[in-house]
Protein backbone atom coordinates (compact mmCIF):
# COMPACT_ATOMS: atom_id res chain seq x y z
CA UNK A 1 0.00 0.00 0.00
CA UNK A 2 2.79 2.44 0.88
CA UNK A 3 4.52 1.81 -2.96
CA UNK A 4 1.03 2.40 -4.32
CA UNK A 5 0.58 5.86 -2.24
CA UNK A 6 3.92 6.95 -2.73
CA UNK A 7 3.55 6.36 -6.74
CA UNK A 8 0.06 8.08 -6.51
CA UNK A 9 2.14 11.16 -4.78
CA UNK A 10 4.54 11.57 -7.14
CA UNK A 11 2.00 11.34 -10.42
CA UNK A 12 0.40 13.68 -8.42
CA UNK A 13 3.18 16.46 -7.95
CA UNK A 14 4.30 15.69 -11.51
CA UNK A 15 0.82 16.75 -12.81
CA UNK A 16 0.88 19.93 -10.88
CA UNK A 17 4.68 20.85 -11.89
CA UNK A 18 3.42 19.90 -15.96
CA UNK A 19 0.69 22.27 -14.94
CA UNK A 20 2.58 24.94 -13.76
CA UNK A 21 5.14 24.52 -16.26
CA UNK A 22 3.12 26.45 -18.51
CA UNK A 23 3.65 30.01 -16.76
CA UNK A 24 7.05 29.84 -17.19
CA UNK A 25 8.10 32.71 -19.07
CA UNK A 26 10.01 31.95 -22.58
CA UNK A 27 13.98 31.57 -21.78
CA UNK A 28 15.72 34.77 -22.46
CA UNK A 29 12.64 37.04 -22.27
CA UNK A 30 13.04 40.60 -21.66
CA UNK A 31 10.07 41.42 -20.27
CA UNK A 32 10.05 38.99 -17.46
CA UNK A 33 9.94 40.66 -13.84
CA UNK A 34 13.04 39.07 -12.99
CA UNK A 35 14.25 41.07 -15.71
CA UNK A 36 12.65 44.33 -15.85
CA UNK A 37 13.30 46.22 -13.02
CA UNK A 38 16.22 45.79 -10.82
CA UNK A 39 18.21 42.91 -12.49
CA UNK A 40 18.06 45.72 -15.54
CA UNK A 41 19.45 48.19 -13.54
CA UNK A 42 22.33 45.99 -12.14
CA UNK A 43 23.34 45.15 -15.52
CA UNK A 44 23.45 48.62 -16.99
CA UNK A 45 25.11 50.26 -13.47
CA UNK A 46 27.03 47.93 -12.49
CA UNK A 47 30.35 48.25 -14.72
CA UNK A 48 30.81 52.03 -14.03
CA UNK A 49 29.54 51.65 -10.33
CA UNK A 50 32.20 49.01 -9.43
CA UNK A 51 34.63 48.86 -12.04
CA UNK A 52 34.15 45.00 -12.43
CA UNK A 53 33.17 42.98 -15.57
CA UNK A 54 31.39 40.39 -13.70
CA UNK A 55 27.99 41.74 -12.59
CA UNK A 56 27.29 38.35 -10.69
CA UNK A 57 30.28 39.32 -8.70
CA UNK A 58 29.22 42.85 -8.66
CA UNK A 59 25.62 41.53 -7.07
CA UNK A 60 27.02 38.87 -4.89
CA UNK A 61 29.82 41.30 -3.16
CA UNK A 62 28.62 44.69 -3.16
CA UNK A 63 24.72 45.06 -3.87
CA UNK A 64 23.92 42.26 -1.75
CA UNK A 65 27.07 42.19 0.38
CA UNK A 66 25.10 41.87 3.46
CA UNK A 67 23.41 38.28 2.39
CA UNK A 68 27.08 37.52 1.52
CA UNK A 69 28.82 38.08 4.87
CA UNK A 70 25.62 36.12 6.10
CA UNK A 71 26.18 33.30 3.66
CA UNK A 72 29.98 33.84 4.95
CA UNK A 73 28.61 33.67 8.37
CA UNK A 74 26.18 30.69 8.02
CA UNK A 75 29.41 28.17 6.41
CA UNK A 76 31.64 29.09 9.60
CA UNK A 77 29.09 27.91 11.96
CA UNK A 78 28.45 24.69 9.81
CA UNK A 79 32.24 24.06 10.73
CA UNK A 80 31.68 24.70 13.92
CA UNK A 81 28.55 21.93 14.17
CA UNK A 82 30.37 19.83 12.60
CA UNK A 83 33.23 20.29 15.19
CA UNK A 84 31.29 20.24 18.04
CA UNK A 85 29.12 16.55 16.85
CA UNK A 86 32.58 15.17 15.38
CA UNK A 87 34.97 15.88 17.83
CA UNK A 88 36.22 13.69 19.91
CA UNK A 89 39.92 14.59 20.77
CA UNK A 90 39.03 17.11 23.76
CA UNK A 91 40.37 20.24 23.48
CA UNK A 92 42.24 21.80 19.91
CA UNK B 1 50.76 6.45 5.13
CA UNK B 2 48.65 3.97 3.60
CA UNK B 3 47.83 4.22 0.00
CA UNK B 4 49.88 3.34 -2.92
CA UNK B 5 53.00 5.03 -4.21
CA UNK B 6 51.50 5.96 -7.94
CA UNK B 7 48.92 7.88 -5.36
CA UNK B 8 50.44 9.91 -3.30
CA UNK B 9 53.36 10.67 -6.06
CA UNK B 10 50.60 12.01 -8.53
CA UNK B 11 48.47 13.70 -5.88
CA UNK B 12 51.82 15.42 -4.79
CA UNK B 13 52.30 16.47 -8.19
CA UNK B 14 48.59 17.70 -9.24
CA UNK B 15 48.36 19.69 -5.46
CA UNK B 16 50.37 22.40 -7.03
CA UNK B 17 48.20 22.76 -10.00
CA UNK B 18 44.84 22.66 -8.42
CA UNK B 19 46.00 24.89 -5.86
CA UNK B 20 47.09 27.29 -8.36
CA UNK B 21 43.29 27.49 -10.05
CA UNK B 22 41.57 28.13 -7.13
CA UNK B 23 43.83 31.15 -6.57
CA UNK B 24 43.26 31.95 -10.28
CA UNK B 25 39.24 31.06 -9.74
CA UNK B 26 39.30 33.80 -6.67
CA UNK B 27 41.01 36.53 -8.09
CA UNK B 28 39.55 36.54 -11.46
CA UNK B 29 36.57 36.42 -9.73
CA UNK B 30 35.39 40.24 -10.73
CA UNK B 31 36.04 40.03 -14.45
CA UNK B 32 35.18 36.46 -15.17
CA UNK B 33 33.18 33.54 -13.98
CA UNK B 34 34.43 32.53 -10.75
CA UNK B 35 34.64 33.88 -7.25
CA UNK B 36 35.21 33.08 -3.97
CA UNK B 37 32.72 30.09 -3.09
CA UNK B 38 34.22 28.29 -6.42
CA UNK B 39 37.72 29.39 -5.86
CA UNK B 40 37.43 28.21 -2.08
CA UNK B 41 36.39 24.87 -2.86
CA UNK B 42 38.57 24.13 -5.28
CA UNK B 43 41.55 25.51 -2.79
CA UNK B 44 39.70 23.18 -0.23
CA UNK B 45 40.05 20.01 -2.56
CA UNK B 46 43.54 20.17 -3.16
CA UNK B 47 44.16 20.07 1.09
CA UNK B 48 41.83 17.20 0.63
CA UNK B 49 43.14 15.65 -1.63
CA UNK B 50 46.25 15.45 0.57
CA UNK B 51 44.19 14.27 3.22
CA UNK B 52 42.89 11.38 0.63
CA UNK B 53 46.44 10.46 -0.22
CA UNK B 54 48.72 10.71 2.58
CA UNK B 55 46.62 11.23 6.18
CA UNK B 56 45.34 13.53 8.49
CA UNK B 57 49.00 13.79 10.21
CA UNK B 58 50.37 15.35 6.83
CA UNK B 59 47.64 17.90 6.79
CA UNK B 60 47.87 18.75 10.60
CA UNK B 61 51.87 19.25 9.60
CA UNK B 62 51.05 21.90 7.26
CA UNK B 63 48.19 24.01 9.23
CA UNK B 64 46.29 22.57 12.53
CA UNK B 65 42.94 22.41 12.97
CA UNK B 66 43.73 25.66 15.32
CA UNK B 67 45.16 27.81 12.14
CA UNK B 68 41.98 26.84 9.92
CA UNK B 69 39.29 27.97 12.38
CA UNK B 70 41.58 30.95 13.12
CA UNK B 71 41.77 31.62 9.34
CA UNK B 72 37.85 31.18 8.76
CA UNK B 73 37.25 33.39 11.60
CA UNK B 74 39.87 36.17 10.60
CA UNK B 75 38.19 36.27 7.02
CA UNK B 76 34.89 36.47 8.42
CA UNK B 77 36.43 39.50 10.27
CA UNK B 78 38.34 41.42 7.74
CA UNK B 79 34.61 41.60 5.79
CA UNK B 80 32.10 42.63 8.50
CA UNK B 81 35.72 44.91 9.02
CA UNK B 82 35.27 46.25 5.70
CA UNK B 83 31.77 47.04 6.68
CA UNK B 84 32.41 48.76 9.89
CA UNK B 85 35.12 50.45 8.23
CA UNK B 86 32.97 51.99 5.83
CA UNK B 87 30.47 52.96 8.96
CA UNK B 88 33.01 55.06 9.95
CA UNK B 89 33.45 56.71 6.52
CA UNK B 90 30.25 57.95 7.22
CA UNK B 91 28.62 55.67 4.43
CA UNK B 92 26.01 53.07 5.03
CA UNK B 93 27.46 49.21 6.46
CA UNK B 94 29.37 47.65 3.47
CA UNK B 95 29.04 50.41 1.44
CA UNK B 96 32.63 50.03 0.98
CA UNK B 97 32.86 53.16 -1.99
CA UNK B 98 33.47 55.58 1.15
CA UNK B 99 36.88 54.81 2.06
CA UNK B 100 39.54 57.46 0.83
CA UNK B 101 41.66 55.77 -0.90
CA UNK B 102 43.50 57.33 -3.36
CA UNK B 103 41.39 56.27 -6.67
CA UNK B 104 38.06 57.24 -8.17
CA UNK B 105 35.15 55.66 -6.12
CA UNK B 106 34.51 52.72 -8.92
CA UNK B 107 37.85 51.49 -8.57
CA UNK B 108 37.92 51.63 -4.73
CA UNK B 109 34.84 49.69 -4.71
CA UNK B 110 36.40 46.68 -7.49
CA UNK B 111 39.47 46.96 -5.28
CA UNK B 112 37.39 46.18 -2.04
CA UNK B 113 35.04 43.36 -4.26
CA UNK B 114 38.27 41.29 -4.69
CA UNK B 115 39.28 41.80 -1.19
CA UNK B 116 35.60 40.40 0.16
CA UNK B 117 36.40 37.87 -2.54
CA UNK B 118 39.36 36.86 -0.98
CA UNK B 119 38.23 36.77 2.67
CA UNK B 120 35.20 34.53 1.15
CA UNK B 121 37.48 32.31 -0.46
CA UNK B 122 39.88 31.52 2.24
CA UNK B 123 37.05 31.21 4.59
CA UNK B 124 35.49 28.41 2.09
CA UNK B 125 38.75 26.53 2.16
CA UNK B 126 39.40 26.63 5.75
CA UNK B 127 35.56 25.63 6.89
CA UNK B 128 35.57 22.33 4.12
CA UNK B 129 39.31 21.67 5.27
CA UNK B 130 37.69 21.39 8.68
CA UNK B 131 34.59 19.85 8.17
CA UNK B 132 36.64 16.63 6.71
CA UNK B 133 39.57 16.82 8.94
CA UNK B 134 37.19 16.56 12.13
CA UNK B 135 35.12 13.89 10.16
CA UNK B 136 38.29 11.82 9.64
CA UNK B 137 39.62 12.32 13.46
CA UNK B 138 36.93 10.04 14.80
CA UNK B 139 37.56 7.29 12.46
CA UNK B 140 41.36 7.72 13.12
CA UNK B 141 41.10 6.88 16.64
CA UNK B 142 39.17 3.61 15.78
CA UNK B 143 40.96 2.30 14.03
Amino acid sequence: LRRVVALITVLLIGALLMWAEGDIPPFGDADTPANTYVGREYVEVSEEEHHVSNVVTAVLASYRGLDTLGECTVIFTAGIAVMLLMRREGRL
Amino acid sequence: VTTDVVTRTVSRAAVPFVQLFGLYVIAHGGSSAGGGFQGGVILATSLILLIIAFDLQYLKRLATERTLIVVSAASILTYAGIGLVSLLFGANYLDYGAVPLPLPVPEVRGLMIEVIEAAIGFNVTAVMTWIVADMLTKDEENT
